[in-house]
């Protein structure tokens, strides 16, 4: 044996359940080390670090203004995660967020434009909300039909679904619905949603959302059998449960939830359909969802930090006339490290002891 | 250096986060010597073995080889020691020769099968395996595969053998060619263990014996010195009857038949072929076979989870008409008032869900009880305690995730639900399998009380001896055809090792 081998420097152990107020601990220190990391980052910007984390801030919830746009970038976030959270639960990938968002909001304006001026504004945009869940669920029931009948892969269908519907509205935009040079027309009053508070009700549905989602996956029986075929089919299966129907069943939920976010969009915010209605949110969403470990709760503070982020890292390059990749470098790094720090609540790092070492070279 | 042993273990400790695999062990392996590592399941045997393999790293202690301290990072470590392990669960490549498999992952600088091929005939000579090296490996036999591995680990220059409960998959046959083999490397001066929990295999086959129990090094001895009661009291701590109660019912009745069932799995292979017999209520009929001999299928037909091609199963309730169940999902099984109670091989894989408590998976059999669209976790929650203090289930609450339970205790939930839902057919595949005796005793005595209980008792199972202790009846299994159906009080383990084998089901036919 002619050179020794020794215990490697760093082992990987995996933790057996750590208790919650030693992971949130772990996960706001990964904030913390973020924030240290985005510092470097603006020192070579040639800035000074709490200049621009106090021009962040001050960028989101600075002013009324900015606090209300704030809130509305929140709201899509929100209600996006809430959406996914099921599927994710039931270990079914759907990143077809963003097509399902662009279904509903595409049903929602189809509706509008056949029913604007017959019927009063509530009937308007009570059926619009409905078109917008139907047309978003029927765009993720058909990947979970497909997952049922033949085991197709979820997540390449539901992404691929995304680029079809975002095709179709592209298409309507400058085609068929065009109003000027490829943009579609404002909608009429009566189809926007009214104002609570200074911002478009739309707030209220994903808090209501919020609510509704923590009972059906708590107390519900269709929650039960989410959780159950999320841990294992087999089991599912074990106990009767109708595993590709629950499936179809679950997503078209997901669908229809993001469709009224689309709808939620298109008519509170942007008061116009355009092929960047859903603008990442389907993507966004799955971070904060995980983040929150699908409790709905959680994902309000989550989509509220992201929106916050967003919006005050982007006056920071007005501001402080830093590029604009900036502050996607500083959102990035938070993310990761958000992320990254999972790793380190489910495993601990072993360092060899200088004690085993010395033993050993004794011998 | 005669007295140097070839491997030291010195004062190992392993733990896996809170739990003490291996606490404090010290054995030597000497060569020419076959040392078996006696000890439950779950005592530490593979883990400690494990180290050796590269496997796992000791969290203290120190390995010695031939006197000088070594370190195994990884298998490649192990095998530069001549150490060769053969797990439990074969690694090989289903789609490569015998050949291709023993030489994979060798960098010799190309493959020259003629070369290969001459070697592996040499070992096969010098210690007596029979194997084609051309053989794929998914035509093999499970003792072929096995036989593959073990050609391996030699062909790489092994001098210390380490093989993992290498008889669980063998015939009594089978087990007897093995031991052949390995005196014979015995005798070429290799070290050899085998790790195992069968008493009579520990005295048949090994010169010494070291014994685990919990984790802890218990002690060693020269197997010609000691007896079967001696060993079992070192392994379990204090003496334990050896014998299983087993009443006979007097009031049985017809419960379940099954008439030529047929059953073909996604590809079209067959998995059970034209099966008929009958359990009674009042009685256990065991099912034995080598592992994967339809056994699976068989109580998956019956539960309504695996398509039946051909025939019928016949369900006789103790009142009322008889019913066909094939064709219907669990759920019709449970609503046409089929009382079937199902304990499946993987507990956390299909009769439990892992990542809920007690009460969750309670719930599993009940959730469609609630109120409108809500779920109940009352009667749930009763369930749970219940089975908590009745079975003495070791868990923080009913909330704990049985997944971070141990075997012992996923069983008893699992077992304590299926016999609290009143069954009148009760199924349970290897229901034993990794518990200690204490719970495995537990288990055979709620499976009686059941069988007195009128219940239709099928337990599949692997330990012959076992079966032949509890069963009333024992059904055996070969290729998914059922190749004799013995009484239990008066079989041989011999008769139905032979039955087991192919050449036993012709027999009978």
């Amino acid at each position: 044996m002619g050179e020794k081998t020794k215990t490697p420097l760093i082992r990987l152990a995996k933790r057996d359940g750590l208790n919650p107020s030693a992971a949130w601990g772990i996960r706001l220190a990964s904030i913390l080390v973020a924030l240290l990391l985005g510092s470097l980052v603006i020192l070579i910007t040639g800035n000074n670090p709490f200049e621009a984390y106090g021009i962040i801030v001050n960028g989101a919830l600075g002013s009324e203004v900015f606090v209300r746009q704030t809130i509305k970038n929140a709201i899509p976030l929100l209600g996006c995660a809430i959406a996914i959270a099921p599927c994710f639960k039931m270990r079914f990938w759907n990143i077809g967020a963003e097509g399902q968002i662009t279904a509903g909001a595409l049903a929602a304006t189809f509706i509008m434009r056949q029913m604007v001026g017959k019927v009063p504004s509530v009937v308007l945009l009570l059926a619009m909300g409905l078109a917008a869940a139907i047309g978003g669920g029927i765009w993720g029931l058909i990947p979970a039909f497909f997952k049922a009948k033949w085991n197709t892969n979820e997540t390449l269908f539901t992404l691929m679904m995304n680029y079809i519907i975002i095709g179709v509205v592209s298409w309507l935009q400058i085609g068929p619905w065009t109003a000027n040079q490829g943009r579609m027309a404002q909608f009429d009053e009566a189809a926007c949603l009214p104002k609570v508070m200074n911002i478009h009700c739309g707030w209220i549905i994903v808090l209501v959302l919020v609510v509704f989602m923590f009972i059906y996956m708590k107390y519900s029986k269709h929650g039960y059998e989410i959780s159950v075929i999320g841990d294992s089919e087999n089991t599912a299966r074990y106990a009767g449960m109708n595993v590709g129907y629950i499936m179809m069943r679950t997503m078209f939920l997901s669908g229809a939830i993001c469709g009224i976010v689309g709808f939620i969009v298109a008519s509170g915010a942007n008061n116009t359909l355009s092929a960047e209605v859903a603008n990442g949110v389907g993507f966004t969403s799955i971070t904060v969802a995980w983040l929150s470990q699908l409790n709905p709760f959680v994902m309000i503070a989550i989509s509220m930090m992201l929106a916050v982020l967003e919006k005050g890292t982007s006056s920071l390059n007005t501001w402080l006339a830093v590029p604009a990749s900036v502050s996607d470098i500083i959102i990035g790094l938070l993310l990761f490290c958000m992320l990254g720090c999972e790793f380190f609540i489910n495993y601990k790092l072993i360092f060899r002891s200088s004690h085993n070492g010395k033993e050993g070279e004794a011998k | 250096m005669d007295s140097c042993y070839a491997i030291e273990l010195r004062n190992i400790t392993k733990r896996f986060g809170e739990v003490v695999a291996n606490r404090d062990i010290s054995i030597g392996l000497k060569r020419g010597q076959i040392l078996s590592l006696l000890g439950e399941n779950g005592s530490g045997k593979t883990t400690l073995m494990n180290m050796l393999a590269g496997i796992y790293l000791p969290d203290e202690g120190q390995i010695l080889a031939d006197g000088e301290p070594i370190s195994i990072r990884s298998p490649k470590d192990s095998f530069r020691y001549g150490i060769g392990m053969i797990h439990q669960h074969y690694k090989l490549v289903d789609v490569f020769t015998a050949a291709q498999n023993i030489v994979l992952g060798l960098n010799e600088g190309g493959l020259n099968i003629k070369e290969t091929n001459t070697r592996v005939q040499e070992i096969c000579d010098r210690y007596g395996f029979d194997i084609d090296p051309a053989k794929k490996v998914y035509d093999m036999s499970v003792s072929e595969k096995q036989t593959v591995e073990i050609i391996k680990v030699l062909y790489r220059g092994a001098e210390i053998l380490i093989l993992d409960e290498p008889t669980a998959v063998l015939t009594p046959q089978e087990t007897q060619k093995l031991f052949a083999i390995l005196r014979n490397m015995r005798d070429d001066n290799k070290a050899i263990v085998i790790i195992t929990h069968k008493l009579n295999e520990v005295l048949e086959l090994s010169d010494e014996v070291a014994v685990l129990r919990k984790g802890t090094y218990i002690g060693t001895v020269k197997t010609a010195e000691t007896t079967a009661q001696a060993l079992t009291d070192m392994m379990v701590g204090h003496a334990v009857a050896l014998n299983i109660d087993r009443p006979f019912n007097q009031n049985q009745t017809e419960r379940l038949t099954l008439k030529n069932v047929t059953c073909y799995d996604h590809e079209q292979v067959k998995k059970l072929d034209n099966v008929t017999f009958t359990v009674n209520g009042g009685e256990i009929l065991g099912v034995a076979g080598i592992a994967g001999s339809g056994q699976k299928e068989l109580l998956e037909s019956i539960a309504g989870l695996y398509p039946v091609a051909e025939g019928s199963i016949e369900y006789t309730p103790p009142e009322g008409d008889v019913k066909n169940l094939v064709g219907m999902s669990p759920t019709q099984i449970h609503k046409a008032g089929v009382a079937l109670a199902f304990v499946p091989e993987d507990r956390l894989g299909m009769g439990l869900v892992g990542s809920m408590g007690m009460t969750g998976n309670m719930m599993l059999r009940s959730w469609k009880n609630g109120f409108g669209p809500f779920v109940d976790r009352k009667g749930p929650q009763e369930l749970a305690n219940f089975i908590w203090n009745d079975l003495e289930v070791v868990t923080p609450s009913t909330e704990f995730p049985v997944r971070r339970m141990s075997g012992g205790n996923v069983q008893k939930v699992l077992v304590g639900r299926e016999i609290a839902s009143h069954p009148s057919v009760l199924m349970s595949a290897y229901p034993v399998r990794g518990l200690d005796i204490n719970t495995s005793y537990a288990i055979y005595n709620l499976m009686t009380e059941q069988k007195m209980n009128g219940v239709a008792v099928l337990f599949v199972g692997e330990d012959l001896d076992v079966l032949l202790e509890l069963c009333d009846r024992i059904l055996v299994l070969c290729g998914g055809k059922v190749s004799g159906i013995v009484d239990a009080r008066t079989a041989t383990k011999d008769q139905i090792g032979l039955l087991m084998t192919s050449v036993g089901g012709k027999e009978e036919a």
